[in-house]
């Protein structure tokens, strides 16, 4: 099936995110904004909600610090405990002071790549991929506004432009998708 | 949005607007390299690969090339090692720790500062794979069973805490690093007009789009991984400290080496920031963004860090002789009055009173000061290093195995090496990479850049850049309306007025983009006929006119380059 989407660019983040206002206002879905740079405030605006990397975060670091800790009892209390200058590693309590540090690394190690890891696919932003910004101005001075046809139903594609053109925006482009 | 006070310096001069920043940040990146740096680059790239053959000697022959002995196992490979992994603490720190506390000024430097940390810590990670002798058994130091049986690397040992330490740290400030490039090369990508670069850096830009809800992961990312690599970089130093503090050595078995060392690797590592920024924002004509109240902060960190150092020197010294244990107090006697006592002395000089000159404003914001300063500082730390390793040890318990340290040619050519490799990959980094954060720039111009900074209000009337006629007007505060359009009709009626249907594109002289030609449009100067026209006289007119930079356009022969162009399209 063919959408519509109207692609209306902006010079100013400011404005845009007014603009993006009043067509939330007027009961436009905004479907997607592109821009140079984070434009704070925009997101509950538009309907993007906050995203859950964090926590995924804390949960790549409580990964990285349950297989340090076992490791390292397993490494050195189970399998081949050592004897060093007359201190025998007994048992892992006693000898933990000696672990914090591979510990916290490892810890941090996981947490971080695992972010990474996981933002990369969340974004689909991956080596080799193509670019999806309408205009190739969208990343150094322009921001633009994406929206579609059928999540905007209830208007005309005539109503929609209109609405648009209401927001100081200085280039429109359509297109058949 | 984020206001700041009125009387502060802004951080970006010179009324850029959000193209200006793409345009100063991409063009040397576009542009031919200048002589220089392929001057700079082949001797980095010759001391680089001397260097490396220096390590290939030694990895034939075996440690013994080095000037170590039985006393001295430990100088010239350590002191190096912890003086790069010093070195690679100003990045992080930058782009972390200041993130957190919202410092602004970060952004000018944080970009390079970490491109410095990753290849520092790469020359940093050399040394001890080298002093392994045998570098291809280099992963016995991962968590592997011996073959022989089920013996485990000592995880009980601070030199394995460094390994972890060293390849977390590394990795880390790569992926952080990285993460921060990637919009920064989609800005690249569309501007490229060669297919190599643009198919280059669309593949090194993964794709990005500028999605709100990308950048809403990217914000929320970027701080995530600043909570995280904050402990890191001061763990990481803690940890190579512990190399030291966990032993049994005097001299060594200090408690204060933790702290001592984050403090004085901080100042090491903006001593180097210095040294590399005070020539970029030169060579790369970025001293808008780069400039002197950044430099003044960084003098300031430096300066504090300084002082911290100073007072562990000091404390040393004191708890040497109140802990009342004989072969302390002499490691420290000795340090300061034995056959080393220069490299004590050097060590003093560099960095207990060199940074306390940073207390007078004029000398801090003075850029010749700061520079010498910058290695004066970086010689002074590889000489705490040495001082700490070698004095420490070269006179044991025992005195007839008392020694002396003579590095070897091997010993100062690795070293050197790695400064060329350093400076190799620096250099690349300049060339092809986008050495501000052009994204983040971008996001601090209306709180902090200076046509924005005290309008009464960041919205579109007062600040819309309407780039022509308004900047021109505030940067040259004497050529009034008339005057300019006077200008302009001078300048045209020399070069010949011509309509907009005849236009040719502009943008292939070299130096002109697509903000100069919509400027150079606006005055009415669209085809080539007319640029060729130009001389001396209409150069400075045009400059004047464009406020853009004096004498660019005479410098790069606009009127010589399309006449070639002319050439080009009549043989056609």
């Amino acid at each position: 099936m063919t959408d519509r989407v109207i692609y209306a660019m902006y010079d100013d983040d400011d404005v845009l995110k007014d603009g993006a206002k009043h067509l939330v206002a007027k009961g436009v879905k905004v479907e997607e904004v592109f821009s140079p740079f984070p434009i704070h405030g925009i997101d509950p605006i538009i309907g993007v909600e906050q995203t859950r990397l964090g926590i995924f975060a804390f949960i790549y670091g409580l990964i990285g610090l349950t297989l340090a800790t076992v490791g390292m009892r397993f490494f050195m209390i189970v399998d081949w405990p050592m004897n060093i200058g007359g201190k025998p590693n007994f048992s892992y309590m006693e000898n933990m002071l000696a672990f914090v540090p591979i510990t916290f690394e490892f810890t941090v190690l996981c947490a971080a790549h695992g972010m990474a890891i996981t933002y990369f696919i969340a974004n689909r932003t991956l080596p080799g991929m193509k670019a999806q910004n309408p205009d190739p101005r969208t990343t150094d001075d322009r921001f633009v506004i994406e929206l579609r046809a059928s999540q905007n139903s209830k208007f005309s594609a005539a109503e929609l432009e209109s609405l648009v053109k209401e927001t100081g925006m200085v280039e429109i482009e359509q297109k058949e998708i | 949005m984020h206001k700041e006070a009125a009387i502060r310096e802004p951080l970006i001069l010179g009324h850029k607007t959000f193209s200006d920043v793409t345009e100063d940040v991409c063009r040397p990146i576009e542009d031919k390299a200048p002589k220089t740096w392929y001057v700079l680059f082949g001797i980095a790239l010759i001391i680089g690969i001397y260097g490396i053959g220096c390590i290939l000697y030694l990895l034939g022959t075996g440690v013994g090339v080095w000037g170590l002995n039985k006393t001295i196992g430990w100088a010239w490979d350590i002191t190096n090692f912890v003086w790069w992994v010093g070195i690679g603490h100003a990045g992080t720190l930058i782009s972390a720790v200041l993130l957190l506390f919202r410092q602004k000024w970060r952004m000018a430097i944080n970009r390079s500062a970490e491109a410095m940390t990753i290849f520092a810590v790469f020359m940093a990670g050399l040394f001890p794979l080298i002093h392994m002798g045998r570098i291809w058994v280099g992963y016995w130091v991962m968590p592997l069973p011996n073959q022989f049986g089920s013996l485990w690397v000592n995880f009980n040992s601070p030199l394995l805490w460094d390994v972890f330490a060293i390849s977390t740290y590394l990795s880390v400030s790569l992926v952080f690093w990285y993460i921060g490039l990637i919009p920064d090369f989609a800005t690249i990508r569309d501007r490229a007009k060669k297919p190599v670069s643009k198919k280059m850096y669309g593949i090194l830009s993964f794709g990005w789009s500028g999605r709100a809800k990308h950048w809403n992961r990217f914000e929320l990312i970027s701080l995530v991984l600043a909570g995280l690599a904050t402990p890191l970089v001061f763990s990481v130093h803690s940890i190579v400290s512990f190399d030291f503090a966990t032993s049994v050595i005097p001299g060594w078995h200090t408690t204060i080496f933790p702290p001592y060392f984050v403090a004085g690797a901080v100042f090491s590592g903006f001593a180097m920031v210095q040294t590399l920024m005070l020539v970029m924002r030169k060579a790369m004509n970025l001293e808008a963004y780069i400039h002197t109240r950044h430099v003044e902060y960084m003098n300031i960190v430096i300066m504090v860090t300084g002082s911290i150092v100073g007072t562990a020197y000091i404390t040393e010294l004191f708890v040497s002789w109140y802990s009342g244990v004989e072969y302390e107090a002499y490691a420290f006697i000795n340090r300061a009055t034995g056959p080393y006592w220069w490299a004590y002395a050097s060590m003093m000089t560099c960095n207990v009173i060199s940074p306390q000159l940073m207390w007078f404003r004029k000398l801090r914001r003075s850029l010749i000061f700061t520079f010498i300063i910058s290695i004066v500082v970086n010689i002074g730390m590889w000489f705490e290093r040495y001082v700490i390793i070698v004095t420490s040890i070269h006179r044991d318990y025992l005195p007839s195995s008392w020694s002396m340290h003579y590095p070897s040619h091997i010993d100062i050519g690795v070293y050197v090496g790695t400064i060329g490799l350093f400076f190799v990959f620096f250099l690349l980094f300049a060339r092809y990479f986008p050495v501000l954060p052009i994204a983040e720039i971008k996001s601090i111009l209306k709180s902090s850049g200076e046509s924005y900074k005290n309008s009464p209000n960041t919205h579109k009337e007062t600040v819309k850049p309407t780039p022509f006629i308004q900047n021109v007007k505030e940067v040259k505060a004497k050529l009034t309306r008339d005057e300019l359009s006077a200008k302009t009709m001078a300048l045209i009626s020399k070069l010949g007025a011509v309509s907009e249907e005849t236009k040719d594109n502009l943008k292939l002289i070299s130096g002109v983009g697509p903000v100069l030609e919509g400027k150079l449009n606006k005055i009415g100067i669209y085809t080539y006929l007319q640029v060729s026209k130009m001389t001396t006289e209409e150069y400075h007119l045009l400059d004047e006119l464009t406020g853009s930079s004096k004498g660019r356009s005479e410098r790069d022969d606009w009127a010589g380059q399309v006449k070639k162009l002319m050439n080009k399209s009549n043989n056609q």
